[in-house]
Parts: C-alpha cells; sequence; structure tokens
C-alpha cells in the first residue's frame, strides 16, 4: 500500500501516529501526478511549491497536537474553485490566466482543517459537460481505460481519485457532474442537498442547481469531506441556516428496517444489461441485511433532461455575461469599439459547448419565448419536486442507477450532444429537485468498466445516503480494486 | 395645433446606507476610483450578492410616504445586458414584483391641487462610471465601480403631469420626501437624484396619448424644466409639419437648453429579466410594515397643516418652515423653549435664514445660533430687556461669536431703557430741537410722528422702550 492509495481516514491515523508527515505524503502524491497525470490529464494546475508549504504547516500543527480529520491531507479541487493566488480557468480559455483575489467559502473551510491542496482538477469547461471532453486543456482519460471518457463535468476529480493523485478531491454538480464521474471513476461520490453547502466563490454555471461536494475512495471520507465544507455561510443568500450533523458517527447505522424505493420510471428497457445486473445485485444485496424494498413512482422522470436544459442554460447565459474582457481574463485584440471587444473575447474565449448553451439560455428568455420555455420549465421542476416528496413520504431513500451505461469512448458522443445530454436522465432531477444522492461502486461491466449506484435521500438526509451507502460498501469490495495505472 | 402634454417621470434615488446593496463596501462619495470595490461588485467569477437590509427598509419608508402598498412577496430579477460599467453583465433589479405599488402624491400648482399616481417603487443596485482615461498618449476609456452595486430606489409616476410646472412640483414633492425620511441626501448634481422624463405631446382634447420621448441626464429642476420645455417645442413642430415622434431616448444637453437622439449608442433592448436565482425572495410580513411605520418622521403635509391648525401660522409661514426636515426641526425647537409661534416664524425665517444665506448658504443643523440660544434672546425680548431693534443687532453679534445673548447685552450696554425721567428729557430735547415739525404735527399732519420717535431712538442709541418713547411723545405733543 503507498501513500497515495490511502482514504482520508487511513492517512490521517498515519499522520496522528506520525508513522508519516504530511510533507512525506504531500510528496509522494506530487510525484504520483508526475508519475502518472500525463496519461489521464487529471490536472489543469498544479501546485507543488504551495503545496509543501501548507503540508510543513499541518505537520506543525500535527506536532502541536492540533490535528483535524483533513489536516495535512493532500486534497485536489475541481478548477471551478476560486482559489486565492492560484490560477483558475473553471476549464476555459477566457479564464485561461485569471489568478483570483479571494478564496471561496468551501475552501477557506479546508485550508482551516490545515488540508493540503495539491493542484486544480480538469473540469468539462463552465462544467458545461458529461464526459470532459469540453474542457479547453483536453480531455481527461479514464484511469479503468485510458480510451474512455471519466464522466463530467467533474472528470478530473474523479479521474484523480481512481488514478491516486489526490487522496480527496472536490467537485461540483449541476445535473450530476460529481456522481456521474464518480460512478464512471469507481469512486464515491456525493451531491449534497441544495443549499447544504456554500456557493460562495464556486464559478457559477446554473446557481439554482450548483452544489459542491466530495468525490472520495470510500464512504467514511465522503462523509469527512462533507462535514468539513457543509454548513451556513452569510455570504450565500441561498445557503440553508440548519445544523450539520456529525456524518461519520452515523455511518454504521445500518439499514434493517429502512425503507428503499425503486423508482420504476429509472429501470427502464435499453439499460445497460451490465448496469441492470449490477442493480439487481445491489437490491438482492440490501434485502440480505433487512431493508425493505419497494417500486415507487417519479411520474415527471422523462421531462427532467429537457426542463434541466432550459432553467441550467437560461441561468448560466446570463452567468457568463461578466466574462466581457473588461475586468479579467481574456480580452481580444485589434477591436474596434466595445462591441466588437465584447464578440471577438467571447467568440475567442469561449468553446463551441458552452457558446451552444449560452444560445439556448439566452433564447429561452427572450421577450415572446420566456413564458412558453422559461416559465413552463419552473413549472414543471416544480412538479419534479413535488415526485420525490410524494416518493419520500413512502420510503426513506432511492436507490436507481446513476448512468444508463458504463463509461463511453472519447470522441463517441461529441458528435451528438443530444445523446450526450440523455446520458444524465438519471442525476438530472435529484439537482432539479434540490435535494441529495450519493453514487458509490457498485460492480463492473464485462469490459472491466466500473458501474455506480445512486441512492437519493430526502433533503437534507445526507446522514441517510451515507449510512446506506456504507453498509452496502462494508458488505462489497468493489471501492477497493484499483485502476490499472 | 394646440397640443397637451404628457409627463412621466422616473427618478432614481441613491439611497444613504453606509454600504452597497450586495456587499459590505462604502458608498462614500468622491473616493479614489475603484477604492471602494470587492470581488462582489466587481463581478468575479464566484462572488454572490447578499441583501443589505437596510435597503428593504427604506424602500418601505418610501412607499409608505408615498400611498403605496407594500408588496409581501419581493423577488429580485437580473435585467441583463452588456456594458463596460455593469460589472455582472446584468443588472440586479426588480421586475414583476416591485416592492411598492399604486401610490400618489398631492402637489399644488397656481393654488390648484393635483394627485399624481406613482407606478411602482423598486430596489436596484446602480452601475459604475466610464470615465475618459487622463493619461497623455492613452485614448482608452476608463471603468470606475465605486459607484457599482449602491442602492437605488426607481420611482415611476403615473403620466398624469400636464404641464413643466406640475412635473417640477412632483419632482420637488418628491425630493422634500426623500429627504424627509433621511433615505436620499437629494444631491442632484452628484447623481444621488436622478430624473428621467417621459414626455409626449396629443391634440388638446385627445385621450390617446402620442408617442413619448424619454429624456435622459437632467440634473438639475432647472433643468428638466428646460428640457420639457424643448420637447414640447421639439415635438409640436414634428406633428405640425405632419411627421412622426419615434419613440426613442434623448439625451439633454445643458449647455445648450435641448435635447438630442441617443440613437445608435441604445438600441432596442431585449433585457431577458429573470428572478435572480442567487438571492431568495424577501418576505415582509405586516409586522415589519409596521416597525417600519412606527419610524416613519412626520411628512411635511402633515407638518404644514398642523403649524397652521394647532400654531396658527400663515399658510406662508407654514410653507417655508416646512422646506427641509431640518429647519422645521430648527423652529420647532425653538418654539418649545419660546412658545410664541408667530414670532419665531419671524426670526427664523427672517434673521436667521438671513444670515445663514449671507454665510454661504450654510446648514440650519450648523447654524452658531442654536434654537436655544435663540429662544433666549426672544426672552430678553419680551421681558423689555431689550428693543426689537437691539435683537436684531444682538443676533448678529451671537451668530458672529456664538455668545449667549445675555452676555452680549451685559457687555455691550444694550439694556433697553424703560425710565420715564430720562426718556422724558431726550423727548423734551427732540421736541424743543425741531419746532417747525412740531407745528406740522399739531397742524393735523399726523405721519411726522415717526420722524420722533425716529429721533428719540436716535438720541437714546436704540436702547429707550419704544412703547415708552411713543407714550410720552403723545403726551406732549397732544398736551
Ligand atoms: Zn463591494
Amino acid at each position: 500500500m503507498e501513500i497515495f492509495d490511502l482514504t482520508i481516514h487511513e492517512l490521517h491515523e498515519k499522520l496522528k501516529a506520525k508513522e508519516v508527515s504530511s510533507v512525506e505524503a504531500t510528496r509522494a502524491m506530487l510525484e504520483r501526478i508526475e508519475a502518472v497525470d500525463g496519461q489521464v490529464n487529471a490536472y489543469i494546475t498544479v501546485t507543488p511549491e504551495q503545496a509543501l508549504v501548507e503540508a510543513e504547516a499541518a505537520d506543525r500543527r500535527i506536532a502541536a497536537g492540533d490535528v483535524a480529520p483533513l489536516t495535512g491531507i493532500p486534497v485536489g479541487l475541481k478548477d471551478i474553485f476560486i482559489t486565492k493566488g492560484i490560477r483558475t480557468t473553471c476549464g476555459s480559455r477566457i479564464l485561461e490566466n485569471f489568478v483570483p483575489p479571494y478564496d471561496g467559502t468551501a475552501v477557506a473551510k479546508l485550508k482551516e482543517q490545515g488540508a493540503v491542496i495539491v493542484g486544480k482538477l480538469n473540469q468539462d469547461e463552465f462544467a458545461m459537460g458529461s464526459s470532459n471532453e469540453s474542457s479547453y486543456f483536453g480531455p481527461v482519460k479514464n484511469p479503468w481505460n485510458l480510451e474512455c471518457t471519466p464522466g463530467g463535468s467533474s472528470g478530473g476529480s474523479a479521474a484523480a481519485i481512481a488514478a491516486r493523485t489526490a487522496t480527496a478531491t472536490l467537485g461540483t454538480d449541476t445535473g450530476g457532474s460529481i456522481r456521474q464521474p464518480a460512478s464512471h471513476c469507481s469512486c464515491v461520490g456525493l451531491k449534497p442537498t441544495y443549499g447544504r453547502v456554500s456557493r460562495y466563490g464556486v464559478i457559477a454555471y446554473a446557481s439554482s442547481l450548483d452544489q459542491v461536494g466530495p468525490l472520495t475512495r470510500d464512504v467514511t471520507d465522503a462523509a469527512l469531506l462533507l462535514g468539513a465544507v457543509a454548513g451556513y455561510d452569510p455570504k450565500d443568500s441561498t445557503s440553508v441556516n440548519t445544523p450539520v450533523p456529525d456524518y461519520v458517527a452515523g455511518l454504521a447505522t445500518g439499514v434493517k428496517g429502512l425503507k428503499i424505493g425503486l423508482p420504476k420510471q429509472y429501470f427502464i428497457e435499453g439499460l445497460d444489461p451490465d448496469v441492470k445486473r449490477a442493480m439487481d445485485e445491489a437490491i438482492a444485496l440490501y434485502k440480505s441485511l433487512g431493508a425493505e424494498l419497494r417500486e415507487v413512482s417519479l411520474p415527471h422522470t422523462e421531462y427532467a433532461v429537457a426542463t434541466y436544459y432550459l432553467i441550467a442554460t437560461a441561468e448560466a447565459s446570463s452567468n457568463l455575461a461578466r466574462y466581457d474582457g473588461v475586468r479579467f481574463g481574456h480580452r481580444a485584440e485589434d477591436v474596434r469599439g466595445l462591441k466588437e471587444m465584447f464578440a471577438k473575447t467571447r467568440a475567442e474565449g469561449f468553446g463551441s459547448e458552452v457558446k451552444r448553451r449560452i444560445m439556448l439560455g439566452t433564447y429561452a428568455l427572450s421577450s415572446g419565448y420566456y413564458d412558453a420555455y422559461y416559465v413552463k420549465a419552473q413549472k414543471v421542476r416544480t412538479l419534479i419536486m413535488q415526485d420525490f416528496l410524494n416518493a419520500f413520504q413512502e420510503v426513506d431513500v432511492l436507490l436507481t442507477p446513476i448512468a444508463p451505461t458504463p463509461p463511453f469512448k472519447i470522441g463517441e458522443k461529441l458528435a451528438d450532444p443530444l445523446q450526450m445530454y440523455l446520458s444524465d436522465i438519471f442525476t438530472i432531477p435529484v439537482n432539479l429537485a434540490g435535494t441529495c444522492g450519493i453514487s458509490i461502486p457498485a460492480g463492473f461491466s464485462a469490459a472491466g468498466l466500473p458501474i455506480g449506484l445512486q441512492l437519493i435521500g430526502k433533503p437534507f438526509g445526507e446522514a441517510t445516503i451515507l449510512s446506506t451507502a456504507y453498509a452496502f460498501e462494508r458488505e462489497t469490495q468493489w471501492h477497493l480494486k484499483k485502476a490499472p495505472l | 395645433m394646440k397640443y397637451q402634454v404628457v409627463i412621466g417621470l422616473e427618478v432614481h434615488t441613491q439611497l444613504t446606507t453606509n454600504t452597497k446593496i450586495f456587499c459590505g463596501c462604502s458608498t462614500r462619495f468622491g473616493a479614489e476610483p475603484n477604492s471602494q470595490t470587492c470581488p462582489v461588485c466587481l463581478g468575479f467569477p464566484g462572488a454572490l450578492p447578499v441583501l443589505n437590509k437596510q435597503v428593504v427598509e427604506n424602500a418601505i419608508l418610501a412607499g409608505l410616504a408615498t400611498n403605496c402598498s407594500i408588496t409581501q412577496r419581493n423577488v429580485f430579477a437580473r435585467k441583463n445586458y452588456f456594458y463596460p460599467d455593469l460589472p455582472k453583465g446584468y443588472q440586479i433589479s426588480q421586475f414583476d414584483l416591485p416592492i411598492c405599488q399604486h401610490g400618489h402624491l398631492d402637489i399644488e400648482v397656481d393654488g390648484e391641487r393635483k394627485r399624481i399616481g406613482i407606478t411602482r417603487i423598486h430596489m436596484e443596485e446602480d452601475a459604475g462610471k466610464l470615465v475618459h482615461a487622463d493619461i497623455p498618449g492613452v485614448d482608452d476609456s476608463c471603468v470606475d465601480l465605486n459607484r457599482a452595486c449602491t442602492p437605488l430606489l426607481e420611482i415611476v409616476s403615473e403620466p398624469d403631469m400636464r404641464s413643466p410646472d406640475e412635473a417640477i412640483a412632483y419632482l420637488k414633492k418628491l425630493h422634500q420626501i426623500v429627504m424627509y425620511l433621511g433615505i436620499c441626501d437629494g444631491n442632484l448634481e452628484e447623481g444621488s437624484f436622478r430624473c428621467d422624463a417621459n414626455v409626449s405631446l396629443m391634440p388638446v382634447g385627445s385621450t390617446v396619448f402620442g408617442t413619448r420621448a424619454e429624456l435622459k441626464n437632467i440634473n438639475s429642476f432647472k433643468f428638466i424644466k428646460q428640457a420639457i420645455e424643448y420637447e414640447i417645442e421639439r415635438q409640436a413642430e414634428i406633428l405640425d409639419d405632419g411627421g412622426k415622434v419615434i419613440q426613442e431616448t434623448r439625451l439633454f444637453d445643458p449647455n445648450t437648453g435641448t435635447t438630442r437622439s441617443m440613437r445608435g449608442k441604445e438600441e432596442a433592448h431585449d433585457y431577458r429579466y429573470f428572478p435572480d436565482p442567487d438571492l431568495v425572495p424577501v418576505l415582509i410580513p405586516d409586522q415589519w410594515i409596521e416597525d417600519v411605520r412606527a419610524t416613519l418622521p412626520e411628512l411635511p403635509e402633515a407638518k404644514r397643516a398642523r403649524y397652521v391648525a394647532e400654531l396658527g401660522l400663515p399658510e406662508y409661514d407654514a410653507e417655508v418652515l416646512v422646506s427641509s426636515r431640518e429647519l422645521a426641526a430648527y423652529y420647532e425647537e425653538t418654539v418649545a423653549l419660546f412658545p410664541q409661534a408667530k414670532t419665531v416664524s419671524n426670526w427664523v425665517m427672517g434673521e436667521v435664514s438671513r444670515a445663514l444665506n449671507e454665510d454661504n448658504n450654510r446648514s440650519i443643523t450648523d447654524c452658531p445660533v442654536t434654537p436655544a440660544l435663540l429662544a433666549d434672546l426672544l426672552k430678553l425680548m419680551e421681558k423689555g430687556t431689550i428693543s426689537g431693534k437691539i435683537a436684531k443687532t444682538v443676533f448678529d453679534e451671537m451668530y458672529k461669536s456664538g455668545k449667549a445673548p445675555e452676555k452680549i447685552v451685559e457687555e455691550k450696554g444694550l439694556v433697553q431703557v424703560s425710565d420715564t425721567g430720562a426718556i422724558e428729557a431726550m423727548v423734551d430735547e427732540v421736541l424743543n430741537n425741531n419746532p417747525a415739525q412740531v407745528e406740522q404735527y399739531r397742524g393735523g399732519k399726523e405721519t411726522v410722528f415717526g420722524f420722533f420717535v425716529g429721533q428719540v431712538m436716535r438720541a437714546s442709541k436704540g436702547k429707550a422702550n419704544p412703547a415708552v418713547v411713543n407714550e410720552l411723545l403723545l403726551k406732549k405733543l397732544q398736551g
């Protein structure tokens, strides 16, 4: 077992016991990045000098007996997180050289615990994508099969876990961007309830859907990292002031008597047979552990993708207006007048998927179309929320696949955006409903590609999905399997 | 053809909160460019707005003072457009759910009262300012974002005004109210109280409004009248020639007193308003409205009525005294110490105002003669210690030195002479020295009486009690 293979809680024990120092762990991680990231491309920016300074500080804390769960742990951040003094690109040319003057709240909380930031992770440009192919900094390769995508948009955050180039990472999830790549890379990824983690200092894609969450090697780590970043933040008006439970303490609750719902709209014809098999095995395992499983209905599921692509793009079209070349980021040269500066800056700075979504969103908000698209989508969103609330009257947790198929090949879906959009069909409704979901490793396809399982909880029911996931993880070995890298 | 002008006004009032509407930056005017900024008001990636609660309370105050109903579920909306002074590429404003609606103000022009409807009042953030670079060899424009994200209330009237004078009366009234509420410093030149006017013409007798032009950049009451008058002329000419007025934004040029089209610069916009997902709806329960109402000061109209009804002041005095909250406060404080309403009014409108005017329009709140000192002075006059004329001299001295009136009277020996013996001697002397005038008076020319009074007062250096002088003179002349 190498240092870079360890989980947060394993490394924490070793740090506390002084079997290893944070500097050693950080060096090991930086060397691992050096060795394998050329193949994976999970990192956009690696920050060795800064990381070692932070590691030294962490070692001083440890020596003084002041050890928080994340003290001295090498972590990576999706490049959507604003980091003071560290280039933050959001996977886009328009922010290629943007160095922010401040830290976001989640990053500040990690630093407070003494976590060591080893670098900024690759992602789809502005988190728009399901395959990490829209990044200006090149696609991320799936460590389980370098010809496959790691999923997206937090592709780098998931691939770094699988490639063991970070002990844990933070990602963001707007329509499945944590859970789907976690599934494709066989790691744990949790999308908290909207409002659970502050969005302050997270570059906005779709403000009403974006949420920060952990990607980790196991469920315990997810509980630890979520606990570290969750909580009310007066700087984010949409963050919710409700206490953060001790997620780790509740992990071993068990699933005896737990009511698990199987939404019939998620177990459709055309589900990949390997995915189907993995789901069946998981269902059987939960039954054997004493959970009650029953079918439930989420009747508006079929409208979720269309609803998402109206609301998310509408918000994005406005959120991305600030990239105009005036105050920061890329600015086109040799332009005459303002209009040309705006147009050329944005034409050069944004990639095609971002442009497609800005246009879609602009259209949805335009006068004459607003009611038919944006307003209608909001109404459907309310119905989808209601679906979940109704289902949670009957059951405690929902169990579903994360994606209809195992990871797909790089380039496979690029030509057909609609096909790409549909691959998020099982994750998008959770964002629209504003509730929480977790992806955990649940097996492999015949071709050896990872398959994830999704557990969806009630709003602020993170503790329940974590303990449900933990019960599964304790009985399975999937999370222990390493990518062949 | 004869035309009727139709005017509606949109007023932007900058609120006097210490910090901006969505971040903690200072709103102080005149600071070093871009020194009062942060990631939020610079529109940096990842930054989020947090609403300043005081802005909501100021808006409620404005709504209550203008007879509006208060919207209890408020939503902020994004108004999307690109401009270099707009950091986020959208302005956070309110769209279909403004905080105040359906209000009105009553104005008076040439003795006639008229009700002007207020359509809505909404909260929004201001944009920054474009400034031309003052760097040799550099032709670029620069952006100062100190003003970006400062709180504004936009107050939109109904198109109820029918003359430039009505427009001015409405604006002055509104200006007075926001100043009374203490929510705006009212400075037109610095742009804290900005007005856009929507002006259209229709044939007299018609009820169908014509096409309107929106006039911008009007930063004084005088210019508003000029701009509207020019616009009436311009549109009338077009209509008389059989042409059509185009709906457009026009910029007022204070140098020429004319308006010119901004076409090309500002085309028809689709602002793509939608609810801002970064801000939660602001819910205003009844109790909050009542709490704010409890802080509502007495407004000029009510004050004026009270001065007339309870203090017995003439309409004119009341009107002048309530013109600013500070002047009214000064007056009321003085009356509380010297309860002769009209006397105090005469002094405040007379000596006090004159002295302040002559002193570079000094503010009443900064007057060296405080209400307590003025009351002391008036008491001395009432007791007969000094005459009214001497009181004015003492006032000037008080204004200059800030000393108490008793002290000045004592130091300068200005105590009024009421001793009949001393005054009688002076009267006798004056009558003896002016036999011709005595003849005239006795011959029936009673107006000469004033001459004698003046002579006696002069002989006494103003200190003789005028009542005693009058009495003695009458006795001697008639006797
Ligand atoms: Zn600011």
